[in-house]
């Protein structure tokens, strides 16, 4: 079987490379423009798209990556917090994708498959650059004082009024990894303990912790801006 | 308002969150939370603070140019690999 990807856009031998790159704008261009379809035709044509991605259709391939690029490069956004990072990432999920399709089984939703190999991508490129996440079961004994410490001497406050998006994301952004990957996993994109414990290769109990750190981290750093008075 | 800040009882209530509140059970009616403001505050906001996170963050769109380079990466791929044979 040919290379799909050459088959179609392999360059003619008697054009130049600035022709070559031309052509190749020009057809990223198009696929950049085409809007995804209706949500409510959204699954039907996935499914669709997904057997013609299979069968080395590129442009289903390029229709899969416009229907899900915009989720994808948000988790990848939310877990590294940095822009190079996750759009390294987004490239890596969709590479995968296009090396590991064929093995999709239906098992669940291709939306769902998606998302748990993007946070593979993410967390194997974690491991590489060196965050030990078995050591957070070390870190989950020792009970963060600091924090909860706060608490105990006077009547604290509590977040007044809603919670400012920018704020909340900034403050994300500046969390440790440990916590931001259970906080982001967990209160951000849904997964339950389990499969984050899975994802993680720690304990539950090691997620729930640092799960409630990074709540705990989140609410101090929160309280601390302007226009969080005290009460009582 | 002093009782309620007994701080091994805090400390102990405390030390049990992240178990409580991963639990799916409602603790609403523990009795040392039914006493106490400050761990009342504390669950208060770390609720709230869950709660804006599910709700927030709105997806953001990756540049326009990224789709060139995978597409670009995909070609080199293809030169020296086959996509893999299904396997369902």
């Amino acid at each position: 079987m040919s290379n799909p990807w050459h088959r179609t856009h392999s360059p003619d031998a008697n054009s130049g490379a600035v022709s070559r790159e031309a052509t190749r704008r020009k057809r990223a261009s198009s696929l950049e423009v085409a809007s995804p379809p209706p949500a409510s035709l959204s699954a039907l044509c996935e499914t669709q798209l997904l057997a013609q991605a299979k069968a080395g259709d590129q442009l289903a391939f390029a229709q899969l990556y416009a229907l899900h690029k915009k989720r994808i490069y948000s988790l990848c956004m939310r877990m590294v917090g940095n822009r190079t990072e996750a759009e390294d990432l987004t490239q890596e999920t969709f590479l995968q994708l296009h090396r590991r399709m064929s093995t999709f089984r239906g098992d669940s939703s291709f939306s769902t498959w998606l998302h748990r190999l993007a946070v593979n991508v993410v967390l194997m490129n974690l491991r590489k650059k060196g965050l030990s996440l078995i050591s957070m079961d070390r870190a989950m004994e020792t009970v963060d004082e600091r924090s909860l410490g706060r608490s105990f001497g006077s009547l604290d406050l509590t977040l007044s009024g809603a919670i400012d998006r920018l704020a909340l994301e900034h403050a994300v952004d500046d969390l440790p990894a440990g916590y931001r990957l259970a906080f982001v996993l967990h209160d951000i994109e849904g997964y339950d303990h389990q499969e984050i414990a899975s994802a993680l290769d720690c304990s539950i109990g090691n997620v729930k912790s640092q799960l409630h750190k990074a709540r705990l981290k989140l609410r101090d750093v929160l309280r601390a801006l302007p226009g969080q008075e005290e009460r009582g | 308002m002093i009782e309620d800040a007994n701080p091994m009882t805090c400390r102990q209530f405390q030390a049990q969150l992240p178990e409580l509140m991963g639990s799916r059970e409602n603790f609403e009616a523990d009795r040392h939370l039914q006493r106490c403001t400050l761990c009342r505050a504390l669950l208060t906001d770390l609720e709230t603070i869950a709660e804006a996170a599910r709700q927030l963050f709105p997806g953001v769109e990756p540049p326009d140019e990224l789709w060139s380079q995978i597409e670009s990466a995909l070609w080199n791929e293809g030169k020296s690999r086959e996509p893999e044979k299904n396997t369902e």
